[in-house]
């Protein structure tokens, strides 16, 4: 279709308020986009017709930075892809590197790395949830969402010096000891969690302006999100149960017990459902890895310089927002030949145009929340 | 003497406002001005212990039907009407009426009461704080004398809102995907 | 002296009490309107888990007064095509015509500008419903597409929800039979109890219509910061932003007022007709000031700075200052003639304060209402149970006066005829919202077209 959208809104046939579609902007400056996103809604009245995204404002061009670094050198930037996750995103390309060289990390520090994820994991949920409820109206779940949050990144900074982009992990397994106190830290958080989360679920669960804003809202039935490419709660939400610490295990994920949340509607209410969900079975995990993390060398068997073989491999893990995958091309030098990574919120992204027709423009605010975009990631 | 200045406050701002409004090229100023006048007006009444009346005024005149004068403004275009021809000797008609009016208004004002069986018979009125407290004497008659017209009115008010929402109601439509 | 002089003499003579009213009415509101937003502000803090405003002040107690002067001396923005006479008119109506309602209210048994006017409740609703010209105007004058149809959004649901809340204070004018200020609140206490207890319902009504009458969360999806369509604010910046938000705070203490004296007793203390609670709730005021002032001191040992200390001391003066003008008529007897009214202002300051909490606290708890779900509120539930409300009263009135049955039973049977109604009601509603939107989830081939 020609590109026939103008970018103000227009006025049609002698009326202030036409009947005709009307095409609104929202961004890339705006309090509810999450980030430099623009949205081109075309509109019918109130209802949405259709919607279009443009993306790239945050464009770095990581993936072509990657070809000009070294391995153990391009293992920052990925933090700064997914920032409110960024422990993640070191996770998956670690264990892509390693997987390229055929070195696996030590026991110690696959468990380590696995609290560290599920305890970014909880993070990451927390701000959804947070920013998602302050699109709706709800003002406070923010604080205290925030207020736990604060007590991750203290976990975090005591690690590793750093609270948000992190560079936890190393090529290999991690650079840092856990410190003294990590296992009655995370202990203490756990324990906590649970009445906090049990806090937001009085807030919002059964508040009935709460499931009036996000029941049928931004529906996704599983044949959509399949089709799309959807993963993560957005999926299992519509039905799907698919979870990679499941399905192709990593880390030290088969080691524990955990449940795979899913929903029926694929509605926001069902991804809220199975966020919420997801943070309970993250603690779990916690609690179960912090009893018994082994001991042992915490780095495996590599050398100061990289030089994996040439070849390419393509490793995927199921970070908070979806499935993050990277495809590292080696052409055994010392820098990657090519890093393609495969973001969860670039491709859930493309279902915003379906979730959004026929709602009010008032829902597409709710409908972007519950995504659970990070520009970062989108536009790398 | 309080009364008088109180009276010619209102009365000049309700003048004023009306001339105002009549000159005014922009509509909604028009209407401001209008809702200045009713206000006005509304002034007046309260200061003749007419309390029921100054409130109804500001309720369904001001509250009510102005709102809805500026609805109509703000949401049809203006410029369409404007552009059409207009009859050209409107300004002269309205000012011989108006001067007409103003002549006959004034004739039987000054002559009232003063030619036998002629000109307006202006009641002495009773000094405001001995009349009978407005809104009860208002619903006595209202709901024991007047009470068959007051509940035909109310009906034909329901059937006027029914209707005009059946009227205004949009078709359904069904959503294409 | 000459009859001009002699005329102005008598005028204020006889009409002091409300001139001096009138004064401290329009003197003072913009000051009390600025601390509830400071108490807003702190409360939310409080309910979020942080502190709020810290620094201007001891405990952000001068902030009202730093942000005021900020927005006096801001650049005055005014749109290229705004239409300059409405713009500038707009912000005003609405804070006149919330002052203007105030001047008949009775902020207890003597302090009232509008004596004994005849349409007391009536005149405020009336006067105060004109606020909504300076909505529509506001954003009509900003001329720009989306301030308009947040003007015409937020109008919309301001009529819906007057309609709900003036069926709900028929309900109690029922029970009063007059519509003066003061009648009403005698008539309460002839009653021996506030009309809140005697037709709860009809409070509830008031309560929610009230809550969306003045634009406050939950149903502030017109000038909420996260939607699309900004409000018909979004023009406005300086002063003129603070005239709309000053209106519309002082609406809330005008609406807050009404259920006060409708619903809560007014100016009454609790339990009115029980005399031998009269001393000690009499006294209660001066003990819960003092109470306030000797927590003042207790604050003033853990500030941090210097000032600070000297401010909480300062504040713990002014707190003992005013206990000691509640408890002196309780000493000195000749002075026993101001403690009804000052008393009686003390409490109905109290049940404000208490009504207006209750805003605050839900505006930090629940999420907003869509605008098509905030209007089939109003009209599909509030509307037809205010209505049911006012017919239930009515026949207990009739009950009660014509077959002779006790009051309280009336009026039981028939707010639990209401509450049945209502139950319907939002049963249907619900029915609605779960059938009318899963339309909505068909299945798509997302590779066609």
């Amino acid at each position: 279709m020609a590109d026939t959208v103008q970018d103000n809104a227009t006025q049609q046939n002698g009326t202030l308020l036409g009947a005709d579609e009307l095409v609104l902007n929202m961004g890339p400056q705006h309090p509810s986009t999450h980030g430099v996103l623009r949205v081109k809604l075309k509109l019918d009245g109130e209802r949405v017709r259709g919607t279009e995204c443009v993306i790239g404002y945050l464009h770095r061009g990581v993936e072509k930075i990657a070809e000009n670094r070294s391995y153990q050198q391009f293992a920052p930037y990925v933090d700064r892809m997914d920032y409110v996750a960024a422990v993640s995103n070191g996770l998956g390309y670690c264990e892509a590197v390693e997987k390229l060289l055929n070195v696996e990390a030590p026991p110690r520090a696959k468990v380590i790395r696995t609290i560290l994820t599920e305890l970014q994991r909880i993070a990451s949920h927390l701000i959804w949830l947070g920013t998602h409820a302050l699109d709706i109206g709800a003002l406070t779940p923010l604080f205290y969402c925030f207020r736990e949050r604060e007590e991750i990144l203290k976990i975090f900074e005591k690690y590793c010096g750093a609270r948000l982009t992190t560079h936890a992990f190393r090529i290999g397994g991690l650079q840092y000891e856990s410190y003294d106190s990590f296992e009655k830290d995370v202990e203490r958080f756990c324990k906590d969690f649970e009445r906090h989360i049990q806090e937001y679920v009085d807030l919002l669960t059964g508040n009935s302006i709460w499931i009036g804003r996000t029941r049928n809202v931004g529906v996704l039935n599983a044949a959509d999100c399949i089709a799309i490419g959807a993963s993560g709660p957005i999926l299992r939400a519509s039905g799907v149960k698919w979870d990679l610490r499941k399905a192709q295990p990593y880390a030290a994920y088969d080691q524990y017990k955990f449940e795979i949340p899913t929903g029926t509607n694929g509605d926001t209410y069902d991804r809220y459902m199975v966020r919420m969900e997801e943070m309970r079975q993250s603690r779990l995990i916690c609690l179960q890895a912090i009893e018994n993390i082994p001991e042992g060398p915490i780095l495996g068997k590599v050398g100061k310089v990289l030089k994996p073989p040439a070849g390419e491999i393509y490793h995927s893990i199921e970070a908070p927002k979806g499935i993050l995958g990277y495809y590292i091309v080696s052409d055994g030098g010392t820098q990657p030949y090519r890093v393609r990574i495969r973001p969860p919120s670039f491709v859930n992204l493309q279902a915003l145009d379906k979730m959004t027709r026929g709602h009010l423009v008032a829902d597409v605010v709710a409908i972007i929340g519950t995504l659970d975009i990070v520009l970062g990631e989108v536009d790398r | 003497m309080l009364d008088s200045i109180l009276f010619y406050f209102f009365a000049g701002v309700a003048v004023l406002s009306a001339a105002l409004m009549v000159t005014r090229r922009n509509a909604m100023h028009c209407a401001v001005f209008l809702i200045t006048t009713l206000l006005a007006t509304a002034g007046i009444f309260l200061q003749l212990r007419a309390e029921f009346l100054f409130i109804a005024q500001i309720i369904l005149y001001v509250g009510g039907i102005m709102v809805l004068f500026i609805f109509v403004i703000m949401l049809v275009r203006l410029d369409v009407p404007i552009h059409q021809m207009r009859f050209r000797l409107q300004k002269w008609v309205a000012v011989f009426v108006a001067l007409a009016l103003g002549f006959e208004i004034t004739t039987i004002l000054l002559f009232a009461r003063k030619l036998p069986g002629q000109g307006l018979f202006i009641q002495e009125s009773f000094p405001a704080d001995k009349l009978p407290p407005n809104s009860e004497a208002l619903a006595q008659s209202l709901f024991s004398g007047y009470l068959l017209p007051f509940e035909i009115a109310s009906v034909l008010l329901l059937v006027a809102m029914v209707g005009a929402v059946v009227m205004a109601k949009k078709k359904e439509r069904t959503d294409e995907s | 002296m000459n009859p001009t002089a002699q005329a102005i003499l008598h005028f204020l003579l006889t009409w002091w009490v409300e001139i001096v009213c009138g004064v401290v009415i329009v003197a003072v509101l913009p000051l009390v309107a600025g601390y509830v937003v400071l108490v807003e502000r702190k409360l939310m803090a409080d309910m979020q888990a942080r502190l709020g405003p810290m620094r201007v002040g001891p405990h952000g107690l001068l902030q009202p007064i730093a942000d005021a002067v900020k927005l006096l001396i801001k650049e005055d923005i005014v749109p290229r095509d705004a239409d300059g006479l409405i713009f500038w008119f707009a912000p005003v109506i609405s804070m006149v015509a919330a002052m203007t309602s105030m001047g008949a209210l009775a902020f207890g048994p003597t302090f009232q500008v509008a004596r004994d006017i005849n349409i007391g409740i009536l005149f405020v609703v009336g006067v105060s419903s004109l606020g909504f010209l300076g909505i529509i105007l506001g954003g009509w004058a900003s001329n720009s597409h989306y301030s308009i149809i947040g003007a015409i959004r937020s109008t919309a649901q301001l009529v819906s929800y007057e309609t709900a809340g003036g069926l709900a204070i028929v309900s109690a004018l029922l029970l009063s039979g007059t519509l003066k200020i003061r009648a009403i609140v005698d008539a309460q206490y002839d009653h021996h109890v506030w009309f809140g207890f005697l037709a709860p319902v009809a409070f509830f009504t008031y309560l929610v219509a009230s809550i969306a009458e003045t634009n406050r969360a939950p149903f502030d999806l017109p000038e909420a910061e996260s939607e699309l369509v900004a409000g018909y604010m979004t023009e406005y910046s300086g002063f003129r932003w603070a005239l709309y938000f000053l209106g519309e705070y002082a609406n809330m203490i005008v609406v807050g007022s009404v259920a006060t004296t409708l619903f809560l007793g007014g100016w009454l203390r609790p339990f009115p007709s029980v005399h031998w609670l009269d001393k000690p709730l009499g006294v209660l005021p001066a003990l819960l000031i003092g109470g306030v002032g000797v927590y003042s001191i207790y604050r003033a040992g853990k500030q941090p700075v210097p000032i600070q200390t000297w401010f909480m001391w300062a504040v713990a003066l002014a707190c003992f200052a005013v206990a000691g003008i509640f408890a002196a008529p309780w000493v000195f007897a000749p002075l026993k003639f101001i403690i009804p009214g000052l008393n009686g202002a003390f409490w109905f300051l109290l049940k404000v304060g208490a009504y207006i909490y209750v805003f605050m606290w839900l505006r930090f708890t629940l999420p907003r209402y869509r605008f098509d779900q905030l209007m089939h509120l109003g009209w599909y539930i509030l509307i037809p149970l205010a209505i049911v409300n006012v017919f239930a009263v009515g026949v207990a009135l009739l009950l009660e006066s014509e077959f002779g049955w006790n009051r309280w039973l009336a009026l039981i049977v028939t707010t639990a005829f209401t509450l049945a109604i209502a139950l319907f009601l939002v049963r249907l509603h619900d029915k609605r919202t779960t059938a009318g939107s899963s339309a909505t989830a068909a299945t798509t081939d997302s590779y066609a077209g």
